[in-house]
């Protein structure tokens, strides 16, 4: 049992990291670097903070809904 | 068929729908009322709270706000939607495995304190108030822009149908017409957006069409840029807020998002932790198809205004601009007399003002869009607007029904007392609500930013230190709540309305401004409440034990009765 909340909580980690990474990150603190690149017509900060960072956020819910079906199957304290 | 027929028409079908719905699915129990009975599937959740979500203001507003701040529209793009990854991972799942019907109930319980339920109750009564009253003024904005109605009668109309579903059918019959709102409102938001994408860029879908090449060849956003270098504004990729300010609004809106009541009951209405976890999904999925066409809206309606007005002659405008300047939400004042509108960043020189928030309204008259689809930009406002008004008047009826009779008053009332009280406590909000929005008080747009910066000061820190910190005790957690609550009123009441010897920009601490401030009042919050913690004494042992048992999913499907 403590396994399985370590490993949430390593799980919690590392998507938050990327939750962070992408919007605050690239978004915004490293907003002017990354203005440098582009992509088409939109500067790669400028898109981070109005579409990509969105589209990273549902990415993220999804696999973590998906990563943690599996480790309530694999501890066994899934719902019947 | 002219406009106002068109909007008779889709108006009315979308009420009969909305109030069809409403009476199939009535509310026959307390936990049907305020939960819908936990029996919702994750994808019609999920539906439903992105209905509940996107408010009058992200409908109306959030397009034109962005048009009007370029990048730092970011703000609300990231703010508004990465706080559903907090939920999604920090709380959805926790709060379903409790299975009570509230966040005062959370508090309540897991601090082992009425004290801690009074205050959780008091914030989300004043945090949904005041987002409330907002929603209501939009029901009255949109009514007589398009049907020619005074506001007040706009209003009355709103509370009627508000009334008759929130009071009848609670969470359930809230639930099911949020879905169909959110089918209108974002078919109503969509619409517009590919037509006028199409025209401008050839793009079916605005969000490639706002990366995209216009017309002369150029790609949109550096036409934009470049206008705005000649006009003197700053450049629209690039913005004019600082960088501190804009991570700390961002901050606060994201946390403020994970922390608002109406939100979070969200999650108590799904069968199962599984599902609670998949419905943030949905939900976020659902907000961001609206949320990346936001911008593309702004990009869209800046150009297009900027190359119909910016020196062209007055007298040659179109019909559009003389419709919107009735209602003075557009004015032109020839300042040097040429019949030119000269429209500028530098005030002295500039001769037209536009507010912000007419320009989702306006777009589809602007680009020459059928009739049908001006009124169905109507109908999606309205839906908007009226699903946040349900969900909020439900936290609202539910705090007093539940959180202040049941729990605290009279604990022995009976079933249906206790649903009777909660449909009285929703009548009475609608009606509050309603004066509100007739009599908008000066400062509601300064307590709306206030609703997140409070949620985020109080409410965050002590549900997630709740969950991930055993040793996160009553006395911790309520100074936390109180310190964090008070500092954030403090900084809005000094800042905002000119309290305790009030202050400008120059003053702000760290260059940070009132609605960015959030973050910082929750990060008091936090430190004090640790602090507090671990120099009292510890969580007695059954808390503890609450605490082990939320954190895996296995049991939820019995906890919801109580």
């Amino acid at each position: 049992m403590k396994q399985y909340w370590k490993k949430n909580l390593t799980y919690l980690g590392i998507l938050l990291a990327i939750w962070f990474i992408v919007s605050f990150g690239a978004g915004i603190l490293f907003v002017e670097p990354l203005n440098a690149i582009r992509i088409g017509g939109f500067k790669l900060g400028f898109w981070f903070s109005q579409q990509g960072s969105i589209y990273v956020f549902v990415i993220l819910i999804f696999v973590y809904v998906r990563l943690m079906n599996k480790l309530d199957k694999e501890f066994d304290v899934d719902e019947k | 068929m002219d406009v106002q027929t068109w909007t008779y028409i889709i108006v009315g079908l979308s009420f009969a729908l909305y109030i069809g719905i409403a009476i199939w699915s009535r509310a026959g129990s307390t936990k049907e009322f305020y939960v819908a009975g936990g029996g919702v599937s994750p994808l019609a959740n999920g539906m439903a709270t992105a209905a509940d979500w996107m408010s009058a203001a992200s409908f109306i507003s959030m397009a034109g706000l962005i048009s009007f701040m370029g990048y730092d529209g970011a703000v609300y793009l990231m703010g508004w939607t990465g706080g559903y990854v907090l939920l999604a991972l920090l709380l959805a799942p926790y709060l379903r495995k409790f299975g009570k019907f509230t966040v005062p109930d959370f508090i309540g319980d897991r601090y082992y304190s009425e004290i801690g339920r009074t205050v959780a109750v008091i914030c989300a009564i004043i945090v949904s108030f005041t987002y409330v009253a907002g929603q209501m003024r939009g029901v009255g904005v949109v009514f007589s822009r398009f049907l020619e109605v005074p506001i007040e009668t706009g209003v009355y109309i709103g509370m009627a149908l508000v009334f008759f579903y929130a009071v009848l059918g609670g969470m359930k019959g809230i639930t099911y017409t949020q879905v169909a709102q959110y089918c209108v409102l974002i078919f109503a938001y969509m619409v517009p957006a590919i037509f006028i994408s199409i025209q401008l860029t050839d793009s079916v879908l605005p969000q490639l069409g706002f990366g995209s090449k216009v017309a002369d060849g150029t790609y949109l956003l550096d036409k934009l840029d470049g206008l705005h270098r000649e006009l003197g504004f700053a450049e629209y990729t690039s913005g004019s807020k600082s960088m501190i300010d804009v991570f700390a609004i961002t901050m606060a809106l994201m946390v403020g998002t994970a922390g608002l009541p109406h939100v979070i009951v969200r999650f108590f209405t799904v069968p199962k932790v599984k599902d609670a976890r998949i419905s943030a999904g949905w939900a976020l999925l659902f907000i961001a198809i609206l949320y990346t066409t936001a911008p593309a809206i702004g990009a869209f309606a800046r150009t297009n205004l900027i190359n119909t007005v910016s020196e062209k002659q007055y007298a040659d405008m179109p019909q559009w601009f003389q419709n919107w300047e009735k209602t003075k939400l557009i004015a032109f004042e020839d300042k040097n007399g040429d019949g030119i509108i000269q429209y500028k960043a530098d005030v002295a020189t500039n001769e037209l003002t536009i507010d912000r928030d007419i320009m989702v309204l306006a777009n589809p008259e602007i680009s020459n869009l059928p009739n049908w689809v001006i009124a169905l930009v109507a109908a999606g406002g309205l839906a908007a607007a009226l699903s946040t008004a349900a969900g909020l008047l439900l936290v609202i009826s539910t705090a007093v029904s539940h959180d202040l009779i049941k729990k605290q008053i009279n604990p022995d009332i009976s079933e249906k007392n206790e649903l009777r009280a909660a449909r009285i406590g929703a009548a009475g909000a609608v009606i509050v609500a309603g004066y509100f929005g007739i009599n908008p008080p000066g400062f509601v747009a300064a307590v709306v930013a206030l609703a997140f910066g409070l949620a985020a000061a109080s409410f965050f820190p002590a549900i997630i230190l709740g969950i991930f910190d055993k040793r996160m005790n009553r006395e911790g957690a309520i100074s936390g709540m109180i310190i964090g609550i008070l500092l954030m009123l403090f900084y809005m009441i000094k800042f905002k309305l000119g309290g305790f010897g009030g202050g400008t920009a120059a003053d702000w601490w760290f260059g940070i401004s009132p609605e960015g401030f959030g973050t910082i009042a929750m990060l008091v919050n936090v430190i004090i409440a640790l602090t507090v913690s671990r120099l009292t004494k510890p969580t007695p042992q059954e808390v503890q034990d609450l605490v082990e048992t939320i954190r895996y999913p296995r049991g939820a499907g019995n906890a919801i009765d109580h």
